[in-house]
């Protein structure tokens, strides 16, 4: 029998008709919305289609929500108007919605797989480009355009050219200090932002193999920041102990049938990738970004780089532009700038084990008098479990703000954004210029390093504390 | 969906890697500007300053490439964010056609949903392509014919390019894809018939 791959097994049960020339008519198990998904319900609605299979679809409140302590349905934002665009076309066609204070809203990468509502083996869309995150599950899934939502909320399929396949294998352990988001920024660093264009990427080796669910879901966040729309990781015990008793995950029966199927997802012992790359997790040291791209990221032991260093002139010129935005010399160790602003929070580190992780570090620690520290839990479920554990008293003893989830300053959509020219660390994936507001200074790292700036005041080594 | 068969213009280069799309288009311009009206914000962080004031340095704040129809960058250009805003903010632009060597994966889907060609090639032709605009202060058209899947240069050198087959015609015919989709809802109905009862747990929930 012919040996396939984790991707190319979802991939084929997906495919409705065969276009030609790589492309395919794929059928879409689950469409994730946003706020942003009353826009494309709203077109298709006027162009006289009905959504197709409204109980494959789920949406969620999280880009335009105010993270306002003690908000209510009614909380204006600078972006709310979306919010009622979406709350009033998702009843006109029938679709689930988590709204404000519910259990299920929060950041719709989040939500999926915590409600059980991502599967393994399912091909998953959303019109949002870090909806590789999901592939932690074992499942397919890809950003798409505003058309392409509309696309799939008509027909319940997308079309799409069938992607290269690269195994990414992390072998070896974790030395302390080290988090599954400093693993996928050293990848992004050794292959750089467009290393996985073109690639579905499944990631494997020991060292993923160990990690639990939400560290899997870190790892394949990053994807899109690697150029690869699709990231993913097979379904083994954990992925089922993690699943099973979700709300939305299968019961009974149904859950056993469902599992059996899962068991046969994993890539075969000769299935043959388009590209390989390995790395030993010796190598990996927390990291921290020094640019305005993911790929500019070093270990916080290691000094910022000097352009001058590079042959080629369009890179060279890159990274200058990058360090006179962020306000850096080359050759000074990055350990030691002081910060203005920690934010931990996002689709990719906004879980439990995110803020457990950060919560040990602030644990008994002050946040630094020149620093503003936000914590914003991924979701409105992360949230109640956090404060059951009592982790939120932890952030607001240490002087941390603890706020009501949704996406905040990882995008700055709804107002919460670092003031111009501010330093800030934050645990979400993109340093981009203005990305956390005008001329915010964005440094990306593992909740325990953001929580090390926040009380160092100044980014520093976790595992010097 | 306008359609793209044959174009001749200015062309701004814009050899940058990994322009991201939150750069093309600032988030705060997809609250409710609606496409058709999103032009002079594209690239805003790059061509005003904090103050609103025009960076006269950068390539689109000039003359004549305030007129280009087409952008010449480098490596993974709009990467990131996946909101089709940055197509629609190019396209406001009047930008048509982006040569690039790579692209990120969405914008580049999205192209097509748009009425915008992307065009790859090496980045050597690329470079050198530039070289010849700016030698001529920007005097220098490009052409970009689809048809022949064939750009060429200001001083007539040909480069070939190759687009899959199913987005060309997408683009010379100015084709809708969910009209397209529509044709086969026979298909997609049995596909879902079939599929209930292999993995029946997905249309469950719960
Ligand atoms: S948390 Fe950030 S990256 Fe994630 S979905 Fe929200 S805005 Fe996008």
């Amino acid at each position: 029998m012919a040996q396939e791959t984790l991707f190319d097994k979802i991939w084929n049960r997906h495919v409705v008709a065969d276009l030609g020339g790589g492309y395919a008519l794929l059928h879409v198990s689950r469409n994730l919305m946003h706020d942003g998904g009353g826009g494309p319900l709203r077109l298709i609605r006027e162009r006289g289609y009905k959504v197709r299979n409204p109980e494959l679809n789920l949406g969620t409140l999280d880009h335009a929500v105010t993270t306002e302590p003690g908000r209510t349905k009614d909380s204006k934002s600078a972006f709310s108007g979306r919010l009622d665009i979406m709350r009033e076309e998702s009843k006109k066609a029938g679709v689930t919605l988590y709204d404000v204070g519910e259990p299920g809203q929060g950041i719709v990468h989040v939500i999926g797989p915590e409600m059980g509502y991502t599967l393994p083996g399912t091909l998953l869309t959303c019109g949002d480009s870090h909806t590789c995150t999901h592939g932690g599950m074992g499942a397919i899934a890809f950003g798409i355009g505003a058309t392409e939502v509309g696309h799939v909320l008509a027909t319940q399929t997308i079309v799409q050219r069938k992607p290269l396949r690269m195994r990414a294998s992390f072998e070896g352990e974790r030395h302390p200090g080290v988090e599954p988001k400093d693993m996928i920024l050293y990848l992004i660093g050794r292959i750089g932002t467009a290393g996985g264009t073109g690639y579905a990427v499944e990631y494997a080796g020991s060292a993923v193999r160990d990690l639990d669910i939400e560290g899997r879901l870190t790892l394949c966040n990053l994807s899109i920041e690697l150029g690869a729309k699709v990231g993913m990781v097979a379904p083994d015990e954990t992925t089922f102990a993690y699943l099973e008793g979700r709300p939305l995950a299968p019961t009974g029966a149904m859950w056993d049938r469902a599992v059996a199927d899962w068991r046969t997802l994993p890539t075969d012992p000769g299935a043959v990738f388009d590209a390989e790359v390995e790395i030993d997790m010796a190598e990996v040291a927390p990291q921290i970004t020094w640019g305005t791209s993911p790929e500019n990221v070093i270990a916080v032991d290691q000094r910022i780089p000097d352009p001058a260093s590079l042959d080629d002139p369009d890179r060279r010129g890159s990274w200058e532009a990058s360090l006179d935005y962020m306000g850096l010399q080359a050759g000074q160790p990055i350990a030691g700038t002081p910060v203005d602003w920690v934010f931990i929070g996002s689709c990719t580190n906004s879980r439990l084990s995110d803020l457990r992780a950060a919560a040990a570090v602030a644990k008994g620690r002050k946040v630094a008098g020149s620093v503003t520290a936000w914590v914003v839990p991924g979701s409105e479920n992360v949230k109640r479990q956090a404060e059951a554990e009592g982790l939120d008293r932890i952030f607001k003893e240490a002087g941390f703000q603890w706020r009501e989830p949704g996406c905040s300053m990882c995008l700055a959509f709804n107002g919460d954004r670092v003031p111009p020219g501010k330093r800030s660390v934050s645990t979400s994936n993109r340093n981009f210029v203005g990305r956390q507001g005008p001329g915010a200074r964005t440094h990306l790292a593992s909740p325990a390093m953001a929580a090390a700036a926040a009380v160092a005041g100044c980014i520093a080594d976790v595992r010097d504390l | 969906m306008d359609k793209f068969t044959v174009m001749e213009a200015s062309a701004a280069p814009l050899m940058r890697q990994n322009v991201n799309t939150d750069v093309i288009i600032r988030v705060e311009r997809l609250r409710d500007l609606p496409r058709g009206k999103l032009g002079p914000y594209a690239f805003e962080s790059w061509r005003y300053d904090l103050e609103g004031n025009e960076n006269p340095d950068f390539v689109l704040n000039k003359q004549p490439y305030r007129e280009s129809k087409i952008v010449l960058a480098a490596d993974n250009f709009a990467c990131g964010s996946s909101r089709e805003h940055a197509v629609w903010a190019l396209w406001d632009f009047g930008i048509r056609c982006v040569i690039a060597p790579s692209f990120g994966q969405i914008f580049y889907n999205n192209c097509f949903q748009n009425g915008m060609l992307p065009v790859m090639l090496p980045l050597k032709e690329i470079e050198a392509m530039a070289a010849e605009i700016e030698e001529s202060q920007g005097a220098g058209r490009v052409k970009v014919d689809l048809e022949n899947m064939v750009v060429t240069t200001p001083s007539g050198r040909t480069i070939p390019f190759t687009l899959d087959a199913i987005r060309r015609d997408g683009l010379l015919k100015g084709r809708d894809q969910i009209e397209l989709t529509m044709t086969r809802v026979a298909e997609i109905d049995a596909f879902q018939k079939k599929d209930r009862e292999r993995f029946p747990w997905i249309y469950a929930r719960g």
